[in-house]
């Protein structure tokens, strides 16, 4: 076995093989980054896709906490926000002093301060696991967000703190004024965190963390103490955070006590969790699809946080392994060229979500504009329909949608369960 | 003689009111194989507990090598040379048989907290996991999930757990407990295998398997050790036959 090991290693061509095996992948999102502003030229795609490289490397920071090690921390963007702070202020006292510092390097500030504030909030946190910890980071993002109002010197109160990212001194002639250079930019500092933090789950630390999160008694007793694991974990994952929020100070070169609030705590939460925690590469599904979401859908409605809300707990009761989950339950399939025999099962269950999802939605937009927008007048646009909110015919047809929709995916669910599972067995007997 | 590995001096552990152990004095030389017998509530398993940290005594001390760790935390305890395993089975459910020894074996080396260093090239730790998977009979379920495992393997993993670490001082609760006679047998041989050259302390309830294996007894009945002892003398002893085997026998 080890003779067959080092005579493999001892081949260059194999070892050049065996590299692009290990790191394709890598190779595969660089090129797939690269390339995405060629096909996606518009403003508003450059736009969205900076900010899913933003909630990627958000996310799976956030990960390193939830899924690697089993904290649910209720205070992430605190170290987001902090970091975007810093790198806010950092940017104009480049600025004021003309000091050769480019704009590239910034996340390195943000990272550095969500760092050293996870080492202080960390020392306090990290002491406690489960529930006690999870409170204590909704205690301590409390206190720094109120401090945002209070220290309004350096948060800036409601308008924020406000930079130019231009005036910073220049590399290449890149003045990081259009935003696909941001781009660029941001995809850089994604792909080296992406990268640098699926190393991070290959290390022995990385490994203590799983193990911590699957069983904290027992790591005690084989020579390992679970409060420097968490601890290490919650620096790690306040650094990646800062970075995060570095990359968003840059983007928007404006910061304002919302970055570090409750609510960016949750959407990243939201995030992970959507995504699938048990994989790494959920929350990078999750932020990809939350961006969507949070850019498209508040387009289309104001209230898109509470389609977000319903959503999460569709996850959380129907997919606790989110979309991560749902895929990697269904690849031995595809390697096992079983997939077809889902199709029509899960057509049909697809088909009755989605109607018991319009019927859904009608009830929710009609109560809306009734009860919260009544000025507005009681006739609204859905699915390209006018609907009165003043007829009884609406509500009684959403009604119908609704129950019998809840009732067809009711009756479907056990169809693609079971369809599933013989797939499964199936797949299982081939390999 | 030389210094006890394990020493403990008047312990005593109260849970409120109630006394669990009420002064025990225990000294197991270096290389012993030790059983503590002892009818159920006797506060075996708390006396386990306070030798490993998870507890702390009321009172009393306990010497490691002859350093007082008395009230030490688990970890610290485990970096002095000791190890135990659980009387519930008490592993990493949803990782790996592999992962599981892994992380015992990483848990007793410097690096154990290291993020900048890939986990595949650390000199050692492969052969040492493949050579604790080997002695416990696991190598056919390295990929196994832990909580899937059959519940005699899963008492093998938890063994294996407590020895990857290469403690000198391994502490067993109830190793055999809920298996069948011939997983028993496997068992007290893999156990007779890996206490070679280290100390064993072992809590066990099968008589079979306490005479078989331990030099020496201790029985402790309501929180104190009434006799310690050779197998053969604590078999004769009276108070023992009293308050014990007799019951057992009966």
């Amino acid at each position: 076995m080890t003779e067959v090991a080092a005579t493999r290693a001892a081949t260059p061509a194999w070892s050049w093989l065996a590299a692009l095996r290990r790191h394709g992948l890598w190779l595969v999102a660089a090129l797939l980054l690269s390339g995405l502003p060629l096909v996606f030229r518009s403003g508003t795609a450059l736009t969205m896709m900076s900010l899913m490289g933003i909630m990627i490397i958000f996310s799976l920071s956030y990960n390193i906490l939830l899924g690697q090690t089993g904290l649910l921390s209720f205070g992430h963007a605190v170290y987001y926000g902090l970091g975007a702070f810093f790198v806010v202020h950092a940017m104009n006292a480049i600025i004021r002093a003309k000091l050769p510092i480019p704009l590239p390097v910034m996340p390195l500030i943000g990272g550095t301060a969500g760092l050293a504030f996870a080492v202080i909030f960390g020392s306090v946190s990290t002491r406690r696991g489960g529930t006690a910890f999870a409170m204590i980071t909704l205690g301590l993002a409390e206190l720094v967000a109120s401090s945002s109002l209070i220290l309004r010197g350096f948060f800036g109160g409601e308008e924020g703190i406000t930079t130019n990212r231009t005036r910073l001194f220049r590399l290449f002639d890149w003045n990081f004024g259009p935003q696909v250079q941001i781009y660029y930019l941001i995809a850089a500092w994604c792909l080296i965190s992406m990268i640098a933090m699926y190393a991070l789950t290959r290390t022995p630390f990385g490994r203590m963390c799983n193990a911590v999160r699957e069983n904290p008694e027992r790591i005690e007793f084989i020579g390992c103490s679970r409060t420097m694991v968490r601890f290490i974990a919650f620096c790690l994952a306040g650094f990646f955070a800062g970075i995060a929020g570095g990359l968003a100070a840059v983007n928007f070169e404006i910061v304002n006590a919302s970055y570090l609030g409750l609510q960016q705590s949750g959407i990243v939460l939201f995030a992970a969790y959507i995504g699938g925690i048990g994989h790494f590469i959920g929350p990078v599904l999750g932020a990809i699809l939350v961006t969507y979401l949070q850019i498209m859908l508040s387009d289309v409605t104001v209230i898109w946080q509470l389609y977000f809300g319903l959503m999460f707990i569709v996850v959380v009761m129907f997919a606790p392994g989110g979309l991560a989950g749902l895929l990697m339950m269904h690849v031995p399939l595809v390697r096992a060229r079983v997939l077809h025999l889902l199709m029509v099962p899960y057509a049909l269950l697809l088909a009755a979500a989605s109607i018991a999802g319009v019927g859904a939605i009608v009830i929710v937009e009609l109560t809306y504009r009734l009860t919260v927008k009544a000025t507005e007048g009681t006739v609204i646009r859905l699915f390209g329909i006018s609907l009165d909110t003043e007829s009884a015919w609406p509500w009684l047809l959403a009604a119908a949608l609704a129950a019998g929709g809840g009732f067809l995916t009711h009756a479907a669910w056990p169809l693609a369960a079971r369809a599933l599972s013989d797939a499964t067995a199936h797949a299982g007997e081939r390999s | 003689m030389s210094t006890p590995v394990i020493e403990l001096v008047s312990i005593h552990k109260s849970f409120g009111r109630t006394q669990i152990i009420r002064g025990v004095d225990l000294a197991v030389p270096r290389g012993e194989r030790h059983a503590i017998i002892g009818p159920n509530g006797a506060g075996k398993s708390t006396l386990f507990n306070l030798i490993s940290g998870r507890l702390k005594p009321t009172a009393g001390a306990i010497r490691l090598d002859g350093a007082d760790v008395t009230g030490a935390k688990p970890q610290e305890i485990n970096r002095r040379g000791l190890a135990r395993s659980f009387q519930i089975t008490n592993v990493f459910p949803r990782l790996s048989v592999w992962e599981n020894i892994r992380c015992a074996v990483l848990g007793s080396l410097p690096y154990k907290y290291a993020f900048w260093h890939g986990i595949e090239s650390l000199a050692g730790v492969k052969e040492r996991t493949g050579h604790i998977l080997h002695e416990i009979n696991l190598v056919g379920r390295r990929d196994t999930q832990a909580g899937v495992l059959t519940y005699a393997e899963q008492r093998a993993l938890e063994i294996g757990i407590t020895i990857a670490g290469g403690a000198g001082i391994i502490l067993l609760d109830e190793p055999t407990a809920g298996m069948s006679r011939r997983e028993a047998e496997h068992a007290v041989a893999l156990i007779r295998k890996i206490s070679a050259g280290r100390t064993l302390v072992i809590i066990e309830h099968d008589m079979g398997v306490v005479f078989d294996l331990a030099d020496r007894i201790s029985v402790l009945v309501y929180g104190q050790i009434i006799a310690s002892d050779a197998p053969a003398r604590i078999k004769a002893n009276p108070a023992v036959q009293q308050a014990y085997l007799g019951t057992a026998a009966a």
